[in-house]
């Protein structure tokens, strides 16, 4: 009988903790599932059992045995695999090479050995029953998403895994695929193996698991036994912060609409209805996945809009790119800061100027002085801790980079700004200064459009909270009606079938 | 008197000047001053004749027509793409202007003008198929350096064209001096402060490092990237026709290949030397300048002392790979894949 388990595990990131004392145990033969709030630390586990992240703490146990995993080439060795959302396939070798990937098998002077491979890969698809599923000679390229994701489940096999995890397997598979790889999972415990299943989807933790462990702050709430729980308990589970640390805004006086979003649609949003007032913080919550990002993206002008309309301060924008956004005053920290915001290896003058050059200008020469005098005013106001405005961004902290990303945006005094996943990994500290700002701009008049997955985070900024799912809005809160029981409830509204969403409404 | 109090806020206090004059030259370009002092002992060891005046002006009109693309190629860079077509565009330029001379009644300025309009078609093909062909610019302008070439030679016949030295620019800029200093070389002084000058103190230079150094951030902070290529394409177009006019001048007459061969692949050269990070958003015309010195001293040397041209290749193309493998060991690069 194998077992894993992980005991007293703890992880920091840059001094924000994301794993703290988890001890759990996946028992073979049975399904674990993994759940938790985005940011609750489900990921972090699994790739700490990956061997992707080593602990700061605690340790790994298979068998008794304690795993030192440096690497996921390790976690391999001892028989732990994790199939990822997005499996790596080879895209012009077949199936069977593909799940022989480094270890083919050959002959005399390095030659494929074609025949005994495609005798292994036929042995292995009937063994597990998959022969009719995927045809081995399949190029990587062709591959269905569920077939990708068998691809990496038969490497699992194929090698002796003792441990399987999958993480959100689910998100980008269509229905009858989801029965398959149910079935699949399904015939790996009835063989002993230890099943790690990481979802949002409350329905498919009940269809599958044997015991629901549950994550908050990177902390074990507990475990249930899936017959012996129901969706209501595990909500209420995740949930239930101790919101009293927590920043909270005061509702602060709101003006005419600004922002104007009628029946928008685009390739990843459907029929986005919705305003922002001057003075007024909007949240837009949901799970990761919902289509937020994808909704900022389309707002700014960064992609596509298929039809519907934006206003801004009652006049039409023709949003073609995102220069077009900015020329209307709209403002846009994105999520991904280091990667489609900051210049890296510019400075933070150059990254604070970068669009108010317009302004500064005259007859296309930059004003120096002018440029050095603006940014050290928005630095001075926005406390960004760096040595002089000529370092390079890079060498800041993350929540110091992040004021840089707004600093230039507030330097073109925006009318609309949208700001995606404003304090993701940034300490403390600096995340109450950021609420502080947000709070200070809605007062100038400035409206706030922020995405964000951290509840407490919307609970205590928003004037009003938008929740989407699937690319669509599910509900909107107002600040009194606003929990996180009602956000989360919204923001799984499509698969909740019970008591919990009826209670809602 | 509160202006008082605040004003050593903005003057480090106490920097002695010598250190401060270091660090606005920069690490990499007082690698390069000591290369070149080493390459110049070097030589004048072995030559006595390599470090007079004559010699020295001898470097600098050879250097010219290399170092007008290498500016010109430090701006592409820097915005995150390359053009290898910058010979060969040369080449069409000095032909047309050559031509355009001899069939205009010998107007220089007539034939002057055709080859910068005709830089200015190339250089917008060449950034209108990167950005609405979705064409690598490697290969877009590996495809140009390979047509503009037939293009030189099937207009002129593969053979040089006309003869320019009769008229009296084309003997200016060929022989004249100023201050004691080439023509030539001014014209590559004057190119060089214009785009330095553009580079460091407009908005437009500042964009140019914007989209080299993040392409999506410059996007989505506003900045028209397709515009912006297509602008940099044509600048070399027109800087490539200077340097085309520059030949046409040195040598008499429309040269298609011969002189403008290779010249690609100098330019990227004294680029990357000169500090151009491969990758774009880093970089500068000092350093480029620099290197574009070092190479012509190097090759010069090579000249005096008497070294087959063949191995001159061998040392440009050696030179190339050692510089950009310090640009990636400085950068710390992670050793998966293909390097980018």
């Amino acid at each position: 009988m194998t077992e894993l388990s992980v005991a007293g595990i703890s992880k920091r990131f840059a001094g924000v903790r994301a794993l703290n004392d988890v001890t759990l145990d996946f028992p073979s033969g049975a399904v674990t599932a993994l759940m938790g709030e985005n940011g609750a630390g489900k990921s972090t586990l699994i790739k700490i059992i990956n061997g992707d992240y080593l602990p700061d703490e605690g340790e790994i146990v298979l068998d008794g045995r304690p795993l030192g995993l440096h690497s996921p080439a390790d976690a391999r060795q001892a028989g732990i695999r994790v199939i990822p959302q997005e499996p790596e396939i080879v895209p012009h070798v077949s199936v069977a090479e593909n799940v022989y990937l480094g270890a083919l098998p050959r002959r005399a002077g390095r030659a494929l050995d074609r025949a005994t491979l495609n005798r292994r890969v036929r042995a292995d698809l009937e063994r597990l029953g998959f022969e009719r599923v995927i045809d081995p000679d399949t190029l990587g390229s062709r591959l269905t998403p569920a077939q990708r994701q068998l691809v990496e489940i038969l490497r699992a096999l194929t090698t002796d895994a003792k441990v399987i995890a999958f993480d959100e397997p689910t998100s980008s598979l269509s229905e009858h695929e989801v029965d398959a790889l149910f079935a699949l999972i399904q015939r790996l415990r009835e063989d002993g193996l230890a099943v790690i299943y990481v979802s949002h989807r409350m329905q498919e933790i009940f269809q599958l698991a044997d015991r629901i462990a549950v994550l908050r702050d990177g902390g074990l709430v507990g475990v249930r036994d899936a017959a012996e729980t129901d969706e209501n308990e595990i909500v209420r589970m995740m949930v239930g912060r101790d919101l009293s640390a927590m920043f909270s805004r005061e509702h602060s006086a709101t003006g005419d609409v600004v922002l104007e979003v009628d029946h928008l649609t685009s390739d990843d949003v459907r029929d986005i209805s919705l305003t922002v007032h001057a003075g007024e913080v909007v949240a837009l919550a949901g799970l990761v996945g919902a289509g937020r990002s994808e909704l900022a993206g389309a707002l700014v002008g960064d992609l596509p809009i298929r039809s519907g309309e934006v206003r801004v301060e009652g006049r039409r924008v023709r949003l073609r790119q995102p220069s077009d956004a900015v020329r209307a005053g709209m403002g846009y920290a994105p999520e991904e800061r280091k990667a489609q915001a900051l210049l890296l290896e510019r400075s933070v003058r150059d990254n604070t100027s970068l669009v108010v050059l317009d302004r500064l200008r005259r007859f296309r020469f930059v004003r120096r002085a002018e440029e050095r005098r603006l940014t050290r005013e928005y630095v001075d106001r926005l406390n960004v801790r760096t040595p002089d405005i000529e370092h390079e961004v890079r060498k800041l902290s993350g929540g110091n980079q992040q004021k840089v990303v707004l600093a230039r945006w507030l330097a073109r005094k925006p009318k609309v700004l949208i700001l995606d996943e404003p304090t993701r990994g940034i300490d403390v500290g600096a995340k109450a200064e950021i609420y502080h700002l947000i709070d200070d701009l809605a007062r100038s008049g400035v409206a706030v459009l922020v995405i964000s997955s951290e509840l407490p985070e919307v609970l205590g900024l928003a004037d009003r909270v938008i929740v989407m799912q699937n690319g669509r809005i599910t509900g909107e809160l107002d600040r009194a009606d606003a929990s996180e029981e009602a956000i989360l409830g919204l923001a799984m509204a499509e698969d909740l079938t019970t008591s919990l969403s009826e209670g809602q409404q | 008197m509160t202006t008082a109090t605040r004003e050593p806020v903005d003057t480090p206090p106490k920097d002695p000047a010598p250190r401060r004059v270091l660090s606005m030259v920069g690490p990499q370009n007082l690698s390069l001053i000591g290369a070149l002092i080493v390459v110049v002992a070097i030589f004048t060891w072995l030559n006595s004749g390599y470090l007079t005046w004559d010699n020295v002006q001898v470097i600098g009109e050879a250097a010219t027509v290399a170092g007008l693309l290498a500016v010109v190629q430090t701006v592409v860079i820097i915005c995150g793409a390359m053009d290898i077509s910058v010979g060969s565009q040369t080449g069409v330029a000095s032909v047309i202007s050559a031509m355009a001379f001899m069939s205009t009644g010998h107007n220089p300025f007539l034939g002057m003008a055709a080859a910068v309009g005709l830089g200015v078609v190339i250089g917008v093909a060449n950034g209108l198929i990167i950005v609405y062909g979705r064409v690598n610019p490697v290969i877009a302008t590996l495809a140009g350096l390979a047509a503009y070439k037939g293009i030189a030679q099937l207009i002129s016949g593969g053979r040089a064209q006309g003869f320019v030295l009769g008229d009296d620019l084309f003997i200016f800029i060929a022989r004249g001096r100023i201050a004691g200093i080439p023509v030539q070389v001014w014209i590559l002084i004057v190119v060089a402060v214009l785009v330095h000058l553009m580079l460091k103190y407009t908005d437009i230079g500042r964009n140019i490092y914007a989209i080299g150094g993040n392409d999506t951030a410059a996007r989505l902070a506003g900045i028209n990237i397709n515009k912006y290529l297509i602008a940099v394409y044509a600048l070399a177009g027109i800087v490539s026709a200077v340097a085309g006019i520059v030949l046409t001048a040195r040598t008499g007459s429309g040269q298609p290949t011969s002189g403008s061969e290779g010249l690609e692949l100098q330019s990227i050269t004294a680029a990357a030397l000169g500090g151009c990070a491969l990758k774009g958003g880093k970089g500068g015309i000092g350093g480029t300048l620099l290197a574009v010195l070092l190479l012509g001293a190097l090759n010069n040397g090579l000249n005096v002392v008497g070294v087959n041209t063949f191995w001159q290749n061998v040392a440009q193309g050696a030179l190339l790979v050692v510089a950009v493998i310090i640009q990636q060991r400085r950068s710390g690069e992670r050793a998966v894949g293909l390097p980018t």
